[in-house]
């Protein structure tokens, strides 16, 4: 049997997979992606692409202000806008109990140095969100947030991807782990990969991946649900959510209203499958009617899951294996991951070729989890 | 039987739900019945009971009036009837959603059966979506719900015995027929009529057929053979027809109101959503649940019964209604086996019998090959606008399968669920990259199977008890 010889191989044909082939063979890097159903099957294809620095982790905000600014150049960097549109995201109070948070995240943001979360009072609200529910007090928002298209952000970053020569092998699931010398060799079916370097971004699958290395890394898996609606008139421009509830609302390119906000399914990593929990959407639906009166009558088209890592601190796991040589962990994005695409794929390329990186990574250090796990 | 839990859950009041529910409820289940009429009958009776009582009936001919009966039993059966109710999601174990009346709630079930039937195959061509152009399977509900005759000649433009009925009750109920546009192919009597032998049995249905026919030719108006390819046009709707025979002959006629039909095919959705297995049915041109003798499915105490096991008519659909219901007996403890099994006995052989001539008529009325290799031009999937050349040019790029090229072209993603555009996309997909179309498969379903809105859906967040 033949072996394909590369430099990297990245297993998981999601976005962050995508992302770091790019930015890798932009490297001069040879790449494969060896990606087990196709390109964008799980979390990339069912997300809801929102793209919000707004109330990120302390620990994620200064990569996730880097990756915004990818994003206003997107078109740059992929040769499509990716359906990016930068038209705010609020984080809305509906009463006044809700504010003093908002005010105390403002104030730590700006003690920080960062400007980019703004509080505002019920009439500039009004002025954002006119189709908002009266009963709002005000909210916190970032202006240069907002949402993309998932499906062009993923057909983007493959065309990219190809432009620059990276294999793309769909329907290759990787079974075993062997090292050959300096190189990893990994066995998927009937196709041998050979590289020095391997990227894990299988995220659900990806502890499981990371143990074939020997990398014992404590997991867990999200199951988020999502409403799209028929379409409607323009109905709001930013992305909503709320405090204290399970929403995100907007509305898409194509007038669909797209509801998310974390509400959990059901996953099945073994059976690859989701299945979704009207009981629990139920109250994603409460929300969205309670937050927009004018979508009572509105017809739900379709619900769906998307199957996810999670971590226990929410925080994702990037930089390189403590055992493995020539393995680099890019995962957990725990439901917030769709955003810091473009950062991390660069990320990883500067720790591949040049061994290690000035973005601040180290609260995203594998081993914190393996720590753990060794603990418990 | 507590308020939101029954033995027996079944989806659908037409021949195969009502005549699982009188045979369930028979043996001591208890029953509830799910369907989106407000009244019994399901497509075939549709409206029987408040047409019972009028002149239409007679005109609507005897197979329709044989539901009278049917529906008095299924109300007589205490079975838990609940009409004008969307069921939109099933979730394992069994709970199912439910909007009645603008609230949604769900309710429990330790089987289910889906007698939830057929819908018509979709035919795209170009000018498909323009007003002015139906379906014969719309047109009849209008004409057995509401005694609705279009005010304008109507052209007729497909093939099966549903266009021949149609408008044999539209000339008895006083419409006017401008002409028949019979796309069924030349030859296809020979092809069929190898399978004739075994459907001898049914002679009368086949003297029925031939009735028809003899009544439209009198009525006198154009009857086109071998109609290959259609295009309606129109500035805004309907306003005239060009086809193209089979040997090149072609027409324009001026035309307002087009009604086709090319069959029909199994409801497949509830089953693919449930994760039960389906096969490809050569013979029909389309996916079937696969079933075993008993109706069941291979997800556990799910049953598919009626047209929605394959396309099997009235006749067929009883038979496996009442099969289906045994079985679940049994498997409920309410029944032995033994006497399951004789009880399955003589409806087997009605089944087998009702099923004689369906060989004859698939082959006779298979669709034409043009229904699923549209031009170009062509709308394939209404709900977003995605043609058959975007599906096309697609489909080349790589090896996609449906999944991949719904988030490519959004083919699939609208509110039908790919009910319009299923098919086509499997049968482009094939052609493209030379494969068979049993092998491309279908969309990968998202709940719910019926639009439900926002504001109904919320309302479950009030009612469920916080458990």
């Amino acid at each position: 049997m033949s072996i394909e010889a590369f430099d990297v191989a990245v297993v998981g044909g999601g976005l962050h997979g995508l992302s770091a082939a790019l930015h890798l063979a932009r490297a001069g890097r040879r790449v494969v992606v060896i990606e087990r159903r196709w390109t964008g099957r799980h979390a990339s294809g069912a997300t809801a692409a929102g793209v919000r620095t707004l109330n990120r982790d302390i620990a994620e905000v200064p990569i996730s202000l880097e990756a915004m600014a990818m994003w206003h150049r997107i078109a740059e960097i992929v040769g499509d806008d990716c359906g990016f549109h930068a038209r705010g995201q609020v984080n809305v109070a509906e009463r006044d109990e809700h504010m003093p948070a908002l005010l105390q995240r403002e104030a730590k943001m700006r003690a920080l140095g960062h400007s980019h979360e703004e509080l505002v009072d019920a009439k500039e609200l009004r002025r954002l969100v006119p189709a908002l529910s009266p009963h709002c007090v005000g909210a916190l928002v970032a202006r240069r947030d907002g949402a993309a298209d998932p499906h062009r952000t993923i057909l983007a970053f493959r065309r990219a991807c190809e432009a620059e020569g990276v294999v793309i092998a769909e329907g290759c699931g990787v079974e075993a782990v062997d090292r050959q010398g300096p190189d990893w060799l990994l066995a998927c079916g009937d196709r041998r990969f050979r590289a020095p370097v391997v990227v894990n971004a299988a995220g659900a699958w990806a502890a499981r991946l990371a143990a074939l290395f020997g990398d014992d890394i404590a997991l867990g898996v999200r199951a988020s649900m999502m409403i799209v609606t028929e379409r409607l008139a323009p109905l709001l421009d930013p992305v909503v959510s709320v405090v204290g509830r399970a929403l995100s609302f907007k509305q898409s390119d194509q007038g669909t209203l797209v509801i998310g906000g974390g509400l959990q399914g059901a996953a099945d990593l073994d059976r690859e499958s989701s299945t979704v929990n009207f009981s629990e959407l139920a109250k994603g639906a409460r929300a969205s009617s309670d937050l927009f009166p004018a979508v009572h009558g509105v017809r739900i088209a379709r619900c769906w899951t998307g199957i996810e890592a999670q971590t226990r601190d929410r925080l994702p796991v990037i930089g390189a294996s403590p055992n493995a040589p020539g393995l680099f962990h890019a995962f957990g994005f725990s439901g917030h991951g769709f955003q810091l695409v473009p950062v991390v794929g660069s990320i990883l390329a500067e720790l591949v070729v040049e061994g290690h990186t000035r973005r601040e990574i180290a609260a995203f250090a594998p081993q914190r989890l393996m720590q753990e796990r060794a603990a418990a | 039987m507590s308020d939101h839990h029954t033995d027996l859950l079944i989806v659908g009041a037409g021949p195969a739900g009502m005549a699982a529910a009188v045979t369930a409820r028979r043996h001591g289940l208890s029953v509830r019945v799910v369907d989106d009429q407000s009244a019994p009958g399901g497509q075939i009776w549709r409206a029987i009971e408040t047409v019972a009582a009028t002149p239409r009936l007679a005109r609507l001919g005897e197979a329709y009036r044989a539901g009278v009966d049917r529906a008095a039993a299924f109300r007589a059966c205490g079975a838990l009837y609940e009409p004008q109710s969307q069921l939109w999601q099933i979730e394992p174990g069994f709970r199912a959603f439910l909007t009645r009346d603008g609230r949604a709630r769900s309710v429990t079930a330790e089987a289910i059966i889906l007698a939830t039937g057929a819908q018509e195959r979709p035919v795209p061509f170009p000018g498909w979506t323009l007003p002015g152009v139906l379906t014969v399977g719309a047109a009849q509900i209008l004409l057995k719900t509401a005694d609705s005759v279009p005010d304008k000649p109507v052209w007729i433009a497909g093939c099966g015995p549903l266009p021949l009925l149609y408008m044999t009750q539209l000339l008895a109920a006083g419409g006017r027929i401008a002409g028949f546009l019979d796309t069924t192919p030349r030859g296809r009597v020979g092809a069929a009529l190898r399978h004739l032998p075994q459907g001898l049995g049914r002679f009368g249905d086949l003297v029925k057929g031939l009735s028809w026919s003899l009544a439209l030719k009198r009525a006198g108006f154009p009857i086109i053979r071998h109609v290959a390819e259609l295009r309606a046009e129109g500035d805004g709707r309907l306003e005239s027809l060009h086809y193209r025979t089979q040997d090149g002959r072609e027409g324009d006629v001026a035309a307002e109101v087009l009604l086709v039909h090319e069959g029909v095919v199994p409801n497949i959705h509830a089953p693919l959503a449930l994760g039960c297995a389906v096969k490809w049915d050569a013979g029909q041109h389309c996916q079937v649940p696969a079933l075993d003798r008993w109706g069941e499915t291979s997800q556990a105490n799910v049953f598919v019964a009626g047209d929605g096991a394959g396309i099997g008519g009235a006749e067929a659909a009883e038979p496996r209604g009442r099969l289906a219901a045994l079985r679940v007996a049994t498997k409920l403890g309410k029944l032995r086996d033994d006497a399951a099994e004789a009880a399955a006995r003589p409806e087997r052989a009605t089944l087998s019998r009702a099923l004689a001539l369906r060989p004859f008529l698939d082959a006779l009325y298979a669709p034409r090959p043009q229904v699923f290799a549209p031009a170009d031009e062509t709308l394939v999937c209404r709900c977003e606008e995605v043609t058959a050349g975007e599906l096309r040019t697609r489909a080349a790029q790589g090896r996609p399968g449906p999944n991949q090229l719904k988030a490519f072209t959004r083919a699939g993603m609208g509110p039908c669920q790919g009910r319009q555009c299923g098919y086509t996309m499997a049968h482009i997909v094939a052609a493209v990259q030379n494969r068979p179309v049993e092998e491309v498969g279908f969309y990968r379903i998202r709940p719910p199977l019926k639009p439900v809105t926002l504001g109904e859906l919320a309302s479950l967040d009030e009612q469920e008890p916080a458990a």
